[in-house]
């Protein structure tokens, strides 16, 4: 049991990760998307590419590249949770209206500050989203990282098919189905939470 | 390595996806259409699906096996269940989308329900509900490669050997003609929503 769970905490742990340096990556990308129309054609294109190419495929091109390492499996993370979060941080920045950007620069703020405290806090609701759908695909993919040597719950599976030892397999599919969906449901919630300007219209 | 092998993977990775999106779409959009008249049920069954989407298909292929063991028909049925989604996602929405003064007129017409929804809402939604069998299609071929860990062959079989064998000629063996098939879906679907499209009917991106 205890085994279990240190390899669904490494699971999630390995997930965070390919994420973390996609919102790194992501969120600037999304914005010059946003701001510069020549470049936006070109990240949605790439990022596009890069969604549909199969994970096995990616992973196993990556292998040439990282070796046998949870590297490999955090490379092709990042390459996956891009056009997500990419996609959501322009939906989010293009969903805000002039009116609030005059009134924002008009109140004096600097380019920076706008973004911080304007653009950031109202496009969050899509950023989080996201950023949920990226981590609940990073979860999938972190299961098939077993084949480069990445940990985590995938071991478990691919050993219990290639044995037929079904409680073996359940030990990795259980947990790692279990944390996809906590995911979902716990980003969902978040989500909810981060527009407190919504829920009060809803109540008056 | 030889062309022949790389075709029969190639036939089987096409026998895996057509079968799951077929099958997908025939649910997904009779289910769309069945949830478009009880909105109440829909949240329901948008959650089912939606949770079913979630799991890892690594993880869902596990629990099958013990079920329906290994080959094409545990692939087909996870493939199945992941193609829903986006289909009765879309077949919603495009439905609801449909201008409800049209439907009034269809209905001033003299036109039953049932003629309303063949002649007025299915060919309004239709580019709609065709870009959701697109995004589905286009993530089945991909993630039809890892039906190859259950023994369901595909292109996925090339791409295993090539991590195997630490060969990269196989690995693009398997991985290239997945992206170009995904690539030719994604432009035939792309015609056929232009070609079905009323013209003046809301446009759909």
């Amino acid at each position: 049991m205890n085994e279990i769970l240190m390899m669904t905490l490494q699971h999630l742990f390995l997930s965070l990760q390919g994420v973390f340096w996609a919102i790194l990556a992501g969120i600037p990308l999304g914005w010059v998307a946003y701001r510069h129309e020549s470049f936006r054609s070109f990240i949605f294109t790439v990022s596009e590419w890069l969604q549909i190419f199969p994970t096995l495929a990616l992973l196993a091109l990556l292998l040439f590249v990282w070796g046998l390492s949870d590297t490999t499996l955090i490379a092709a993370l990042f390459l996956y949770s891009l056009l997500p979060i990419v996609t959501a941080t322009h939906a989010g920045l293009v969903g805000i209206s002039p009116s609030i950007r005059e009134s924002a620069l008009g109140l004096g703020m600097n380019p920076w500050q706008f973004f911080w405290r304007v653009q950031l806090p109202l496009s969050l609701p899509h950023l989080l989203s996201g950023i949920r759908i990226a981590l609940v695909t990073a979860v999938g993919i972190t299961t098939v990282g077993v084949l480069v040597g990445a940990g985590g719950l995938g071991k478990p599976i691919w050993r219990g098919i290639q044995t037929q030892n079904t409680p073996m397999i359940l030990s990795g599919a259980v947990p790692a189905a279990a944390l996809a969906i906590c995911i979902d449901w716990a980003g969902q919630w978040l989500e909810k939470r981060s527009t407190p300007w919504k829920r009060d219209h809803g109540q008056t | 390595m030889n062309a022949g092998l790389i075709f029969s993977a190639f036939l089987r990775h096409l026998e895996l996806c057509a079968l799951s999106v077929g099958l997908g779409t025939v649910t997904a959009v009779s289910l769309g259409i069945y949830l478009y008249y009880r909105p109440r049920a829909a949240a329901f069954w948008l959650g089912v699906t939606g949770a079913l989407q979630t799991i890892p298909s690594l993880a869902l292929y596990g629990l099958f096996l013990p079920i329906l063991g290994i080959g094409l028909f545990p692939a087909v049925t996870a493939l199945f269940l992941y193609s829903l989604t986006p289909i009765l996602r879309a077949t919603l929405v495009s439905l609801k989308e449909v201008d409800p003064a049209l439907t009034e007129a269809a209905r001033g017409m003299g036109m039953d329900r049932w003629q309303i929804l063949r002649r007025v809402l299915l060919p309004l939604a239709l580019p709609g509900i065709l870009s959701g069998i697109r995004m589905s299609t286009m993530y089945i071929i991909s993630w039809a490669t890892l039906a190859a860990f259950i023994g369901a062959g595909g292109l996925g079989d090339l791409v295993l050997g090539g991590i195997y064998n630490y060969d990269i000629r196989l690995i693009l063996a398997g991985s290239l003609p997945a992206v170009l098939l995904a690539f030719l879906c994604g432009l035939a679907f792309d015609r056929l929503a232009r070609r079905l499209s009323i013209p003046g009917a809301a446009n759909h991106e």
